[in-house]
């Protein structure tokens, strides 16, 4: 793996996603001011940064959700403009956002399936509800994902669970590429995060699949990353692979910032 | 009796959490609503001999139809967190559209399709204006239904006609007595396989439980809102339509609000949540022989006019106020209905009071 050499390479062929200058503003809050980041294939990028940095609004633009201002995105090479969340799904882009986007009232194996449900009769789109209920027991055991009932709705379940669940949405999928996981481990138990650590894993050594993972807990990035993006002030400062950087340097350095901020906000 | 008392818990605790206790614990507001309407019934039995015959059965329909149309069409859109208001007034105006199109020169069943054409395009109206310029739907439905008053006011000259138009066809939009009645069921029945059966139904009830999740994942928020207006006013101008053969007059001067409240107040009693996310037609269908059977009960045991809207009201009330309280005592989460919450909040902050003066 070359250190750091990432951003001076021409795009070559290994980085599966690639952004150029993104940017993106709500009214007066500038969320991100000009992003240049790489993702090779099967790779664990993490994200990290303080709250209000501007890691959400990059994730929803990387899924079609939002529109950037301005910037590049390249996938495998080629530049892409997502449309719609439909769009950056059919390019094999994934996600588990940080409100985990399940719908509390609607059972779990519907939000499993949510807007790709199994339909039939045509044009109606009626819903398959007993194959969806079978694969989703089927597939959430195969994980080792421990719900007791699919039928129950989402709502009723631990934070943890729903986590769970939104991780396994993700990662059902069969042409995923790219998965997009957005404070994933936040709510979760040490028995559920091992579990979703072990699938980050085997995902992208087994799958190839490259995965951007945005956490607060440093112990668990440098647990599953093979490179570490600082994001401050909607830029990407540090670009660090790990054999670059120590954990107590990266907790060091966030802390010092972090301080330094504060003082300039006092003088 | 004794020795008997202590095995009694160990029993109770065996009862797997079954499939109908699961049921009933997320329709508990239909079942209570539906033994409601089971008390109504044994009460206007009881009371007047004229209640529970073949000839009031027909009467009877005819009080429910409509406010079960009106509530069937209200449900996909309350479920939303959104509300049309202009629903009772396309009931009043499309039959006057079918009148317009048909002295343009349309033959009547095509004046029909055209009135109802019509009315999908003001539901267009409703949605557009609603989701795509950001104007809460009760105020933009209440905007259609005064200018749909305004604009049939003015066609009409405030002068009641009659509908247009004779024959099989007229006796099936609404000219035979119980063609109400089956209007109301196959709408019930499509509209209830549209909400739990299709990917459209389940869409629904996700923007509603979580619009913020629903545009995450990839649904199009704005498109199911806007057909959901759309559908609303199709069935309240298909309601109209049909209502206007069944009455044989037409009165452009008659309000269409109250309509629609009785068709959104259906829906509530029937456990339709105000606040969005939760809603189920057969509910809409229990609500609405609730409110018919309180109009049509109390006609029949002879309450003045000005006496029946005071009955209506209070009963309206006792149920809902039985319903909510029913559910909060056996629901474990309190968070269904708007209603729920309103009657939880006060509760909570009563009980805290007394607990503060019992400690002071
Ligand atoms: N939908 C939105 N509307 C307005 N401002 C937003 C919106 N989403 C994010 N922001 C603002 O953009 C900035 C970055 O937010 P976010 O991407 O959520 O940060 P992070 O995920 O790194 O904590 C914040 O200042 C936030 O207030
Ligand atoms: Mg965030």
């Amino acid at each position: 793996m070359t250190p750091n050499g990432g951003t001076n390479e021409p795009a070559g062929v290994e980085d599966v996603l690639r952004t150029e200058h993104i940017s993106m503003s709500f009214g007066p809050v500038i969320a991100l001011r000009s992003v240049n980041l790489h993702l090779r294939r099967g790779e664990v990028l993490g994200l990290v940064g303080d709250n209000g940095a501007g890691k959400s609004t990059l994730v929803k633009i990387l899924t079609g959700l939002h529109r950037p201002d301005g910037g590049r995105i390249y996938l495998e090479g080629e530049e892409v403009k997502f449309r719609s969340v439909r769009d950056a799904r059919q390019h094999g882009i994934e996600t588990v956002f940080q409100n985990l986007a399940l719908v509390g009232e609607l059972s779990v194996y519907h939000n499993l399936f949510l807007n790709r449900e199994y339909t039939r009769g045509g044009w109606f789109r009626f819903l398959g509800n007993r194959v969806m209920r079978a694969a989703a027991r089927q597939f959430l055991d195969e994980i080792g994902v421990n719900i007791p009932s699919v039928d129950t709705p989402v709502a009723e379940l631990s934070g943890g669970q729903r986590q769970a669940i939104a991780v396994a949405r993700a990662v059902r999928q069969e042409n995923i590429k790219v998965l997009l996981l957005d404070e994933p481990l936040a709510a979760m138990g040490a028995k559920e995060t091992s579990l979703i650590i072990g699938l980050i894993n085997s995902l992208s050594k087994k799958a190839n699949v490259s995965i951007i993972v945005i956490d607060h807990n440093y112990t668990h990035l440098f647990e599953i990353c093979d490179r570490i993006n600082v994001i401050q002030h909607g830029q990407v400062t540090v670009d660090k692979s790990l054999s670059e950087i120590k954990l107590e340097e990266l907790i060091e350095f966030m802390v010092q910032t972090f301080r330094g901020s504060g003082k300039t906000l006092v003088d | 009796m004794s020795s008997d008392t202590p095995a009694l818990p160990v029993v109770k605790r065996r009862i797997p959490a079954s499939v109908m206790r699961r049921f009933i614990g997320q329709h508990l507001t239909e079942v209570v609503s539906s033994l409601v309407a089971v008390a109504l019934a044994i009460f206007f039995t009881i009371e007047s001999p004229n209640f529970f015959t073949s000839a009031n059965a027909l009467v009877l329909s005819q009080f429910i139809a409509p406010f079960a149309i009106f509530a069937l069409a209200e449900v996909p859109v309350l479920i939303l967190g959104e509300i049309d208001l202009s629903v009772g007034q396309m009931y009043i105006v499309s039959p006057f559209f079918v009148t317009y199109w048909n002295h343009a020169g349309v033959p009547v069943l095509a004046s029909v399709v055209l009135a109802l054409l019509v009315c999908c395009g003001l539901g267009l109206i409703n949605g557009l204006v609603s989701v795509s310029l950001r104007v809460p739907s009760f105020i933009a439905t209440l905007g259609m239904a005064f200018a749909l008053r305004g604009i049939i006011l003015i066609y009409s000259h405030g002068a009641p006609t009659n509908p247009i138009g004779s024959g099989t066809l007229v006796n099936i939009l609404g000219g035979w007595p119980w063609s109400e009645a089956f209007w109301a069921l196959g709408i019930a029945a499509v509209m209830h396989v549209m909400l739990r059966g299709t990917t459209f139904g389940l869409h629904i009830v996700a923007v509603g439980g979580n619009t913020e999740s629903a545009r995450e994942s990839g649904i199009r928020v704005d498109y199911i809102k806007i057909w959901c207006f759309v559908l609303c006013a199709l069935l309240g101008g298909l309601m109209g339509i049909v209502d206007g053969y069944h009455l044989g007059s037409l009165d452009p001067a008659t309000d269409g609000l109250t309509f629609m409240f009785y068709g959104v107040t259906s829906a509530v009693i029937g456990g339709t949540a105000l606040t969005g996310g939760r809603g189920t037609m057969v509910g809409a269908c229990i609500g609405a022989c609730v409110l018919g059977m309180i109009k049509n009960g109390f006609l029949i045991l002879g309450t003045s006019s000005f006496a029946l809207d005071l009955v209506t009201g209070l009963t309206i009330l006792v149920a809902m106020i039985l319903n909510v309280q029913i559910e909060l005592a056996t629901s474990k989460r309190g968070s269904r209905g708007s209603f729920g919450q309103v009657v939880s909040v006060i509760f909570t902050i009563f009980v805290q009071r007394r607990k503060g003066r019992v400690r002071s």
